[in-house]
């Protein structure tokens, strides 16, 4: 599934993309506020965040739809600020229902080959070829209306794709779609993109989305960049508070701290760069690094368990009643039950904690 | 029988409806093919056809509706335009819906009246024009199909904004963008993605202005008051007048000729929605 | 990788509401308009409302008009013409005549539709579809029309029905077929929006019976649409001329013609105030009541 370094198959034709100092105000409202970012060639970047953090103003921005007030886009090192979309030569996929009604399956994907000039029987072809690679070459004819929200999607991405762009642009192109739908269209659009080789700019709100395909995710808040890196870093080490909390589900557990480790639930952890260091905090646990133990006389209280196929997901009461969730694999879960008393202890992973 | 209860309980619609709607409309296809006497008779359509007055009328009638149905499609078409561009919570658009609600139901005795005071004799205009530049102009314009054609298209024009905003409201920022990021400049999306979506309903629009101008009476009765020169003034100068011998039921074979005209074009507008209607998801 | 699968909790809800929205986040705020549209909108704007509102606004100046002024070559104002209006026999009796049909029709109408849309609806939906062709069918017949076939039919009543049949008031009879279209319209779409099926299914079977359904349950929750409905049929009923005329009955419409041929500036006084009396109405309507107006109501539930 996911890759963890740069596209290994980052050997087609991507470009490197590079947002500097980008702000964008709509009347008082300061959408984007100094974002800058670069993309390697055949990278693909998700940008997550939750609705209003400019996410999609800088999707948008990248794409010619939106201007920037100040700041900068270099696509392959050229200057692409002033250039207005219908010159930029980037596919865009939107959340949903941006086929044109009118046209098949097919004039869809010709479209932007129409534009180009390209002749009726080349841009037939070129088509249904790219109908093909999203797997829907049987559906060349059809109408959007007489398609699923899923097909719909698949047809965007290959009129997208059919231009050749230089760069792709996916603006939550799964969020309209049913959980099953979005999870294996996402690792369609995941594997064609790493086929083609293309820079991407992937935007949602979907974290489980984001840590799924992006190369490197980029948390956004308030219309900065709050941190960018790999899945896997985000989530064990959060650069902010936002990210923390923002990503994954955390625990918020009580501790002590006095400089570098906390304390929390009797075990000494050491503390990531940025938390706050001094006194009574809030420390952030994940729940796969809450132990439980069953015990009689245990000070933790299980409340609920809940199997999620091959894990275990139990809620705990502990004495001052805070609420705890750990997470295991269903074979660690021997003994836990309603009202099973357990002990709880945390894994010694580095943490963020906050002020109380 | 709890099944044919079902139906009995729509047994008094059905009859007030087929006692005040079909009924009489009945009552006219019958009689356009009857003597006063009741026996069977194509004089009266046959009439119809090669009187040059009843000819004319129709033709004017249908002139008239499809210039003033064309007019109002154009200039109420701009309109919601520009109100579908503004803010959807503004009080501008919220305005402009409400007055054309009254206003596409404004016909008859009081716009006939409105147009008086504005362009008649004495009207503001016409006063206006007389008493700040001396100039006496010649307002009888008013009083003939021209001006007929003016006041029509006063209601023709809300009424194309009520129909047609819908489906202005209904084109999709995505397609535009979609079109923008595929290379289209707005010429290239109106002519292959804005136009053919729009195309339906817009012609659908002009032939729901047609049927209502083709079928206005009271405006044109309170505004002409000299002849018969449109086919439903004519069918109620036909009413009004004494009756010729043998020419009773001609009145209702010109009333027959409505309906065939109004039912063919609303047959065409209903296949048109139906096809405007499948886009829209 | 190992943990991928939990996710799904958090996450979900976080941006829920735009996922309906219409318009993409962003959208109409994007690069800014270019000046000769935004010029083009305005042009249009003022052509287009300045001829619908020159007429408006004429019927005020002419109706107020008093005296001319040589010197100045202006009116005087005055609303001498609107006090006309009540010192006027003939128009007053009009107006009331007309009130009254009007009342008629709104009674009938709604005794003829409201059950039988709800029957349609819960009963019996094949028929849905006949009960809107009948409904929708006026406007394809025109008025006219109607009255050319319905003249022999008024005439035997004249004739047989003694004092009621040549009653005015029996026009309501034909108002109501003539409203039909716009109350349907009106009443189908407060239908549309309710789960009337499941409202009735549930009334019933907490032990109500049918008129209770229908009366205590359904028409409550529809009365949107049979406000609006009758505001529809109150203004059509106002401004009715083509049928009384041809009728001979004198509605408010026949006698501000008539009369007008006299005083036009007591005629244009009376359907000013009709038709500010109409806008009035219906802007309130489409302001407060639910599902009135349907496009001014998708127009507000589509986030900005």
């Amino acid at each position: 599934m996911s890759v963890a370094s740069p596209s290994p198959a980052a050997t087609g034709h991507g470009v490197a993309v590079a947002f500097e100092d980008m702000h964008r105000w709509y009347g008082s409202v300061h959408a984007l506020r100094g974002l800058s970012l670069e993309i390697a060639p055949g990278e693909l970047i998700a940008l997550l965040g939750p609705s209003g953090c400019g996410k999609t103003t800088a999707l948008r921005a990248l794409g010619g739809l939106d201007e920037v007030d100040q700041g900068r886009i270099l696509v392959g090192g050229k200057d692409m600020t002033r250039v207005p979309a219908n010159k930029r030569n980037m596919g865009i996929v939107f959340q949903a229902y941006s086929l044109f009604p009118n046209m098949t399956a097919r004039d869809n994907v010709a479209y932007g080959l129409r534009l180009r000039g390209v002749d009726g029987a080349k841009r037939k072809k070129k088509a249904e070829e790219t109908l093909e690679l999203v797997g829907l070459g049987a559906q060349a004819s059809r109408y959007p209306h007489q398609m699923s929200g899923g097909q719909q999607q698949r047809v965007a991405l290959a009129r997208a794709l059919a231009i050749e762009p230089s760069v792709l642009l996916l603006d939550e192109p799964l969020s309209a779609l049913d959980a099953k739908v979005r999870r294996q269209l996402r690792e369609e659009i995941r594997r064609i993109q790493i086929m083609v080789g293309i820079t991407t700019l992937f935007v949602t709100h979907d974290q489980e989305e984001a840590l799924a395909m992006g190369d490197r995710v980029g948390v956004m808040s308030a219309g900065r960049l709050e941190q960018i890196a790999a899945p896997a870093e985000l989530y064990d080490r959060p650069a902010t508070k936002f990210v923390a909390e923002f990503v994954g589900l955390t625990n918020r557990i009580p501790g002590r701290t006095d400089g570098s480790d906390v304390e929390v639930l009797g075990t000494r952890v050491p503390l990531l760069p940025g938390a706050t260091d001094r006194g009574a905090v809030q420390v952030l646990v994940r729940p796969e690094n809450v132990r439980l133990a069953a015990a009689d006389g245990g000070t933790g209280r299980v409340l609920a368990v809940s199997f999620l196929g091959s894990l275990c997901r139990a809620q705990v009461a502990l004495p001052d009643e805070t609420i705890v969730v750990a997470q295991m694999s269903a074979t660690e879960s021997a003994g836990l039950y309603p009202g099973a008393t357990v002990n709880v202890s945390v894994v010694p992973a580095p943490v963020f904690a906050v002020a109380e | 029988m709890a099944r044919a209860g079902n139906y009995l309980a729509l047994v008094p619609f059905h009859g007030y409806v087929g006692l005040f709607l079909i009924l009489p409309t009945l009552i006219v296809a019958v009689g356009a093919f009857t003597t006063a006497g009741g026996s069977l008779t194509l004089d009266n359509v046959s009439s119809v056809f090669t009187s040059s007055v009843f000819l004319d009328a129709f033709v004017k009638s249908i002139q008239l509706a499809v210039i003033t149905a064309i007019a109002g499609a154009i200039f109420g078409g701009l309109l919601a335009w520009a109100v579908a561009r503004g803010n959807p919570n503004g009080l501008l658009r919220q305005f402009v819906i409400a007055a054309s609600g009254v206003l596409a139901q404004f016909g008859g005795v009081m716009l006939a009246f409105a147009f008086l005071a504005t362009f008649g004799f004495s009207g503001l205009v016409t006063v206006f024009i007389k008493n700040q530049l001396g100039v006496v102009l010649d307002m009888s314009w008013l009083y003939t199909l021209t001006g007929l054609a003016v006041v029509y298209t006063y209601f023709q024009i809300p009424l194309m904004l009520i129909v047609f905003l819908p489906s202005l409201d209904g084109m999709r920022q995505e397609w535009y963008d979609a079109s923008a990021s595929l290379g289209g400049g707005s010429w290239a999306f109106w002519r292959y993605v804005g136009g053919p979506i729009l195309a339906p309903s817009f012609l659908g629009a002009v032939l729901l202005l047609f049927t209502n101008a083709f079928s206005a009476y009271a405006t044109a009765a309170a505004l002409i008051s000299q002849g018969c020169p449109i086919i439903t003034l004519e069918i109620g100068c036909q009413m009004q007048s004494e009756i010729v011998l043998g020419q009773e039921n001609v009145g209702k074979a010109l009333a027959l000729g409505m309906i065939v005209i109004v039912s063919a074009v609303m047959a065409v507008y209903a296949l048109i929605q139906r096809r405007a209607s499948r886009w829209a998801q | 990788m190992s943990q991928a699968p939990g996710f799904e909790y958090a996450a979900a809800a976080q941006d829920g509401g735009a996922l309906i929205s219409k318009r993409p986040k962003g959208a109409g705020k994007g690069r800014r308009t270019p000046l000769s549209q935004r010029a083009a909108r305005i042009v249009v704007l003022v052509l287009v409302l300045g001829y619908l509102i020159l007429p408006l606004f004429a019927m005020l100046e002419f109706s107020t008009r008093g005296d001319f002024d040589r010197t100045t070559k202006t009116f005087g104002r005055t609303l001498d013409s609107f006090a006309a209006i009540f010192s006027n026999d003939d128009l007053m009796t009009s107006i009331i005549t007309s009130l009254e049909i009007a009342v008629l029709t709104v009674f009938g109408m709604l005794v003829l539709l409201v059950p039988t849309m709800v029957w349609t609806v819960v009963r019996v939906p094949r028929m849905r579809r006949v009960v809107e062709f009948l409904c929708l069918l006026p406007l394809a017949i025109p008025a006219i029309v109607i009255v050319v076939g319905i003249a022999p039919i008024y005439r035997w009543m004249g004739q047989n029905l003694g004092g009621f049949g040549a009653s005015a008031l029996t026009l309501a009879f034909i108002d109501v077929i003539l409203v039909l279209p716009y109350s349907y319209r009106a009443i189908d779409s407060s239908l549309r929006s309710i789960d009337t099926a499941t409202l009735s299914d549930a009334a019933r079977s907490l032990g109500a019976g049918w008129p209770r359904t229908i009366f205590s349950v359904i028409v409550p929750n529809i009365r949107g649409g049979i406000l609006s409905a009758s505001v529809l049929a109150i203004a059509l009923v106002l401004g009715e001329y083509t049928i009384s005329s041809l009728l001979s009955f004198n509605t408010v419409q026949v006698v501000i013609y008539l009369l007008g041929k006299r005083n036009p500036y007591v005629s244009v006084a009376v359907s000013l105030a009709a038709l500010v009396f109409a806008f009035v109405l219906l802007f309130v309507i489409s302001r407060f009541a639910p599902g009135a107006d349907s496009r001014a109501q998708r127009a507000e539930e589509e986030p900005a």
